[in-house]
């Protein structure tokens, strides 16, 4: 599994901004971000190279920012790809949070991002069906 | 069982404490009609004299005394002795009109002082503690009140007034404070900073702290108490009667005790005038027993709240009155039904909010908006909308049980509501700027 991290942002320009010039001036690079956004706030989602660092420095800097684990999948980069991993998740009841893709420098996959209710339930169905899912160093994340 | 400062007084039988009362009222109106003009007219108008109080009941027979008629005689109007016996001035904040200047006799600092300390040997403060005091040192009572009752006591003081909070807790650390004088707000405030400089309440010695100046409900003591690892005690005071130190709390904390060889305290029905007596809630009110230069009779004070003389724990018999539900001026009417921010404080600090907060009122085309304003926390922070929803959905529930109308609830990030290191600003009614 693959640590997450969640900010709070309010919805007012220059927040987005804040938080991402926060991580960089850390030296964190950032691999993956999506935002959900709703008219009263945002939670941006980040998946960064070293997630403990990133957590550190953003609670030093006064951001409200939580840890999670979410399960990286490859998909194979055709017609139907995710659909075909879809449909196992839904016969097996893994409820999915919500999802986002993931795009790997040098590789041949897409990967999505699964925050799902039961991780432990997800992985036993990726498992029995012979599916894989990545280990954070694969993606070269701590 | 507590220590007292002055049990001769404080734990008296209460045909004892009115006695005292009957003989120190009846002089101390005949020393306002006498060197008090303005009031004389009042008494003259109302139809009084001072041989007309003959028992404490009496004292209903005196017109009220009003934050107006203080406005009105600014600023030396009310005192009751020429300059030259005043040693000392303050002024109250003025942040709901032009300031309130008041004034002190030698003897006047001195049963101020009397009163401080029996307020912190309540808190048991004894001459070996450290009281650290961060209230506001200057025209504000604050500072210098709980600096007089401390030195009373003997104990050590810092007298560090408010602001740079880093150095205060720095101060709380080295110097090993062990009794914390300020305003709860910012009590909370140092215990923020103290967790952000990287410490926690074991890293300090505070046992006890002594917070007034401004309302603060239940829930925001046990967080206080927690942040700190303290027991923290309420005080209440007023310029106009004194300063700190008119009420105190003991280890009870069910309420405050009323000084009340030196203050008269009544409820009375803030419509009528009406006395309401005893365990009915009211505005209270208080007259100035002992004080000579600035003797208020029958201050409104605008706080709402009931006093009672039920038996307490600690064995003092001083009248107790409740912590004030809140005042006759702050509250606000939101479509036409009251609304307290302590209310809405209650329903924070339940829910797990901290205490910072703001309330902004509004009236958009003819309707009253509540908006109630709140920073999120890393406990209640959650991945999902889902979850901050909830989070939402459920204030906004808690508040329409609490106030009987719909708030709209805001949830921020931290850090930013602004802090005060005095008297917390809560509400923002902008209707007033459409008058």
């Amino acid at each position: 599994m693959v640590k997450q991290l969640s900010i709070f942002v309010q919805n007012r320009s220059g927040k987005l901004a804040a938080s991402l010039s926060v991580l960089r001036d850390s030296g964190i690079d950032v691999r993956a971000l999506t935002i959900a956004d709703t008219p009263d706030f945002g939670i941006l989602r980040l998946l960064v190279d070293d997630a403990a660092k990133a957590e550190a420095v953003l609670l030093d800097n006064g951001f409200l920012v939580q840890t999670t684990d979410v399960v990286v999948v490859p998909v194979l980069d055709e017609r139907g790809g995710l659909a075909s991993l879809l449909e196992p998740m839904a016969e097996a009841g893994v409820n999915i949070e919500y999802m986002y893709s993931l795009i790997a420098r040098d590789a041949k996959d897409a990967f999505m991002v699964f925050r799902v209710t039961d991780n432990a339930a997800f992985l036993a169905m990726l498992k029995a069906k012979g599916l894989k899912h990545v280990e954070p160093a694969e993606l070269g994340i701590r | 069982m507590d220590k007292y400062y002055q049990p001769e007084i404080e734990t008296a039988s209460v045909g004892d404490i009115r006695k005292i009362q009957l003989e120190r009222l009846q002089e101390q109106v005949k020393h306002v009609y006498a060197n008090v003009p303005y009031y004389r007219e009042k008494m003259d108008k109302a139809g009084v004299k001072p041989e007309d109080i003959k028992e404490l009941a009496d004292i209903a027979k005196l017109p009220f005394n009003y934050k107006q008629d203080l406005r009105d005689t600014y600023p030396y109007g009310m005192f009751a002795v020429p300059l030259k016996d005043v040693v000392r001035l303050h002024a109250s904040s003025g942040t709901t009109g032009k300031q309130v200047v008041a004034g002190y006799t030698r003897g006047d600092l001195d049963i101020w002082a009397e009163c401080c300390a029996r307020a912190l040997t309540a808190a048991g403060c004894t001459d070996e503690d450290v009281v650290h005091v961060s209230y506001g040192y200057g025209l504000f009572t604050g500072g210098l009140g709980a600096d007089g009752g401390a030195m009373k006591i003997g104990a050590v003081t810092v007298p560090v007034s408010s602001g740079n909070t880093k150095r205060q807790v720095n101060i709380l650390k080295d110097f090993g404070s062990s009794i914390l004088c300020c305003t709860p707000s910012y009590a909370l405030h140092i215990a923020e900073v103290l967790h952000e400089m990287g410490y926690t309440k074991d890293d300090i010695s505070l046992k006890a702290g002594v917070f007034g100046a401004e309302p603060w409900t239940n829930e925001m003591r046990l967080q206080i108490e927690e942040l700190l690892g303290i027991k923290a005690y309420d005080i209440y005071g007023l310029t106009e009667i004194i300063g700190p130190g008119v009420a105190f709390e003991c280890a009870e904390q069910t309420g405050m005790h009323v000084n009340e060889d030196h203050f008269l305290v009544e409820v009375i029905d803030p419509d009528t005038g009406e006395v309401l007596g005893e365990d009915v809630q009211g505005e209270i009110v208080f007259t100035c027993l002992t004080r000579k230069a600035f003797p208020l009779l029958r201050y409104r004070t605008r706080d709402i709240g009931v006093i009672t003389r039920q038996k307490c724990s600690c064995g003092r018999t001083l009248i107790k009155m409740t912590k004030p539900r809140g005042r006759t001026d702050d509250m606000l009417i939101i479509r036409g039904v009251n609304v307290f921010p302590s209310q809405i404080e209650t329903v924070l600090l339940e829910q797990g909010y901290m205490a910072n907060y703001q309330i902004v009122v509004d009236r958009v085309d003819n309707f009253d908006t509540i908006e109630v304003q709140v920073e999120m926390t890393k406990e209640l922070f959650s991945d999902t909308v889902r979850g901050i929803a909830e989070r939402a959905r459920e204030l906004t529930e808690g508040l329409k049980s609490m106030l009987n109308i719909n708030a709209k609830v805001t949830l921020l990030e931290p850090n930013t509501l602004p802090r005060s290191e005095g008297k917390a600003k809560r509400v923002i009614d902008k209707r007033k700027l459409h008058d």
